[in-house]
């Protein structure tokens, strides 16, 4: 026998007694979550920060047991950010018996979604997809679990409204956007706010790859010079938008950003916390390390003798992570206690999503109530804003014009 | 395809441009049939017919590239654009007027070949780099488009919805029975594009190609003819995106950019430009390799890392381990897979008495 087939051989054999450790692993009680993630792809800056906080959360759940006696394997797939790939990862996670998985991606979210309803499966997608699918009749499989785009509008009006002295008539906002359906999205829910409240709007697009905006701040600036300025800005663009703003000297503490522009990357790209001194960022999950969460993960790190990853000091990104782990698990729970201790099937969990309510994780996750009909679970937000070289909460978790938002969303499921 | 010949013994034409060489190769052709019709479908899981369903979908689109790009020699970086025409095309006439796949289809193949002629337009004057240039134009005109004009992508979110394609009353709504719906239009593609181009107005193409004024003088309409390569390489692109669209439930705006123009290129690059078999080749390669190389990874790093270790590991040796196989099948064979497999069909030939 040659030594290149004894390899193989020897190859073989360890294959096989992976495989035999695998079936005794199974034995075991465990559940099965689907993660997609982007390292790779153009929204990479988020994914190398939110998924490690993902699998550190159900790491720490393992550590302690798991849930309800149930050991959680977590499948992640990197996705790139493209749609094909998604589908692909979703079918292997079906394949694995997968009973809930983490969407990641406008576009992969929007082109899984009938296919997890034929599924059965839920996906999550905080940050993601559309609006429309807070409403859990239209898109029962479709969990944003965080405040939509719209809600995001909602909150950004009402936090313009209290800096601006509680009334927002004869006043002049700015909405500086990212050229896509996802910086589009908001647009009727400004419009309808600035009849009702009384404000002049004017939209700003940034074109594709968002870059380059010194004609649309300079625009802003020293034409329209408006009292306040929302960004809706991805990737690179929000720190490009806030190194022009500071640079035509526009005050940034009248800038609201919404979720995918207010982390600490975009921020110390434009050039450090010092730079941005009032920067104000809309976010869905808490900010900082002050949550026992957190310190549990810290040690169960130093338990094991290794040191604290530093995707953690991104805390945005990583407690976004932990935030949408922490829900999965929620919902796995749930299901289990209905079941008695059973293993669920994967709508069982769906309607084990469908029940969390009252579950703050310390105030990293609002009080939000997720039902069968609001798979949004209520669209709270909190602002952070920079303040002596970090991050402060400026304003607790709140609701901006819910019934406007609630209006909107009965109107679009009537178009259906 | 898998057979070897003991000698050359064509006399004629036409025994030289048959489909089938020698009449084992519809030997070959059953068989294959057998395999992807009978015996992949029942033995097979899911996982792995939903990746050949993405194989078969990308296989229509890299073929029509290579009509273009391969056989007529005319450069396109706009072909993702062409899959979005025809997507929102079937989309809207699904949703709005309610239509069946085998209208949709057909209809957003040829509005698509219609777009197409006019990106092509370029290409009467301009070659090369330049028209790859103008074809890019046309790719990021037909973005915004969708982008901006609500009629076409149906409101803000640029997406619409459409109901899986059914025939007499069943629905293909499993992957399993995408399968059969996307297997069907893949080999159409195929059979159409191996008669395509042993036609006159494949063997056109193939003189713009090599030398257009040489064509011309010849009496090849080169205006008619490369207008002609654009319509049929778009109407293969716009049926591509009706298959994404059909198979996803959605046309999304976000599916059709300017990536994706580019993983065709390399599609056919890889392939083999010029080659029916090269586009099949580069499609499955570019599709399958990253899921290859990640099952494999995990099951390799699993004996060093945890999965979240694992996991920026994989996503970086996947980039990586990609870029460096494509370099090396290049280096390897610069004219592409379908090129290497010919070369190890000649080497067999005369094997063992090779010298």
């Amino acid at each position: 026998m040659t030594r290149f087939v004894r390899s193989w051989l020897g190859i073989a054999a360890a294959t096989a007694t992976l495989a035999v450790d695998g079936g005794q692993a199974f034995a075991q009680k465990e559940l099965v979550f689907g993660l997609q993630c982007d390292r790779t792809g153009v929204t990479a800056t988020v994914g190398v920060n939110l998924c490690p906080g993902y699998h550190d959360y159900i790491a720490l759940v393992n550590s302690k047991g798991g849930v309800e006696g149930f050991k959680i394997k977590v499948l992640e797939v990197d996705n790139e950010y493209k749609v094909p790939p998604a589908m692909e990862a979703h079918e292997r996670f079906k394949k694995e018996g997968a009973v809930l998985e983490g969407l990641f991606g406008t576009a992969s979210t929007m082109a899984l979604t009938k296919k997890l309803e034929e599924d059965k499966i839920l996906g999550t997608s905080p940050g993601f997809g559309t609006a429309a699918a807070a409403d859990g009749k239209r898109f029962p499989y479709t969990f944003p679990i965080a405040a939509s785009y719209w809600s995001q509008a909602g909150a950004a009006v009402a936090f313009a409204k209290e800096k601006l002295g509680g009334t927002l008539k004869s006043k002049k906002i700015a909405y500086l956007f990212f050229d896509n359906p996802a910086g589009k999205e908001p647009m009727p829910i400004f419009e309808e706010l600035a009849k009702s409240e009384g404000f002049e709007l004017r939209t700003f697009a940034v074109p594709a790859p968002g870059l380059e905006m010194g004609a649309q701040i300079l625009d802003i600036t020293s034409r329209f010079k408006p009292d306040f300025i929302i960004t809706h800005l991805f990737g690179r663009s929000p720190s490009v938008s806030i190194k022009e703003l500071k640079g035509k000297g526009y005050s940034l503490s009248k800038v609201v950003a919404f979720v995918w522009g207010s982390a600490e990357a975009d921020i110390i790209a434009a050039g450090g916390m010092g730079v941005a001194e009032g920067y104000n960022g809309i976010q869905f999950a808490g900010v900082g390390k002050d949550f026992q969460v957190i310190k549990d993960i810290e040690a169960m790190y130093k338990a094991q003798g290794k040191p604290v990853p530093k995707e953690m000091d991104s805390t945005v990104y990583y407690n976004r992570g932990v935030f949408m782990a922490a829900l999965h698990v929620e919902a796995a729970r749930n299901a289990i206690k209905a079941k008695n201790g059973a293993a669920p099937t994967s709508e069982e969990v769906k309607k084990g999503m469908e029940q969390v309510k009252g579950f703050t994780l310390g105030g990293l996750v609002p009080p939000m109530e997720i039902t069968p009909t609001d798979h949004e679970g209520g669209g709270w937000v909190q602002i952070w804003t920079v303040k002596g070289g970090k991050l402060v909460k400026s304003k607790d978790w709140f609701q901006g014009f819910r019934p406007v938002i609630l209006k909107h969303l009965e109107a679009e499921a009537k178009k259906s | 395809m898998f057979h070897r010949e003991s000698g050359v013994f064509k006399t004629t034409y036409s025994a030289d441009m048959a489909l089938y060489p020698l009449p084992i190769a519809k030997w070959t052709v059953a068989v294959l049939a057998l395999i992807f019709v009978v015996i992949v479908p029942l033995t097979v899981h899911e996982y792995y017919l939903s990746i050949l369903n993405l194989i078969f979908i990308a296989i229509v689109g890299a073929l029509g590239l290579n009509i273009l790009v391969g056989y007529t020699g005319q450069i396109s970086i706009g072909h993702a654009a062409f899959m979005s025409v025809g997507a929102y095309t079937a989309a809207n006439l699904a949703v709005r007027l309610d239509l069946p796949f085998w209208i949709t289809l057909p209809a957003g193949g040829l509005m698509a070949a219609a777009i197409g002629v006019i990106v092509g337009m370029p290409s009467l004057r301009i070659k090369g780099l330049y028209l790859a240039i103008a074809t890019l134009a046309g790719q990021l005109i037909i973005e915004w488009t969708i982008n901006h004009v609500p009629a076409i992508s149906g409101g803000a979110q640029a997406s619409i919805q459409v109901d899986r394609p059914s025939l007499f009353g069943f629905s293909f709504n499993t992957q399993g029975s995408l399968y059969f719906f996307l297997l069907f239009f893949a080999v159409v593609a195929i059979v159409a594009t191996l008669n395509l181009v042993r036609s006159r107005i494949g063997r056109a193409f193939v003189a713009v190609r090599d030398q257009d004024i040489a064509a011309e003088i010849i009496g090849i309409d080169i205006y008619r003819y490369k207008l002609l390569a654009f319509a049929i390489s778009s109407f293969y692109a716009g049926v591509c995106g009706v298959l994404y669209t059909y198979y996803f439930g959605i046309a999304n705006y976000e599916q059709f950019q300017l990536i994706v123009s580019i993983d065709y290129l390399a599609m056919i690059i890889i392939g083999g430009l010029g080659s029916v078999l090269g586009s099949i080749l580069g499609a499955i390669f570019v599709t399958l390799l990253p899921i290859v190389i990640r099952i494999l990874m995990e099951n390799v790093g699993s004996l060093f890392f945890t999965t979240a270790e694992m996991a920026n590991v994989i996503s970086g040796l996947r980039l990586g381990a990609f870029g460096g196989l494509i370099i090396f099948f290049l280096i390897v064979e610069p004219e592409g897979l379908n090129r290497l497999w010919r070369n190890i069909r000649s080497y067999f030939r005369v094997w063992p008495f090779s010298y």
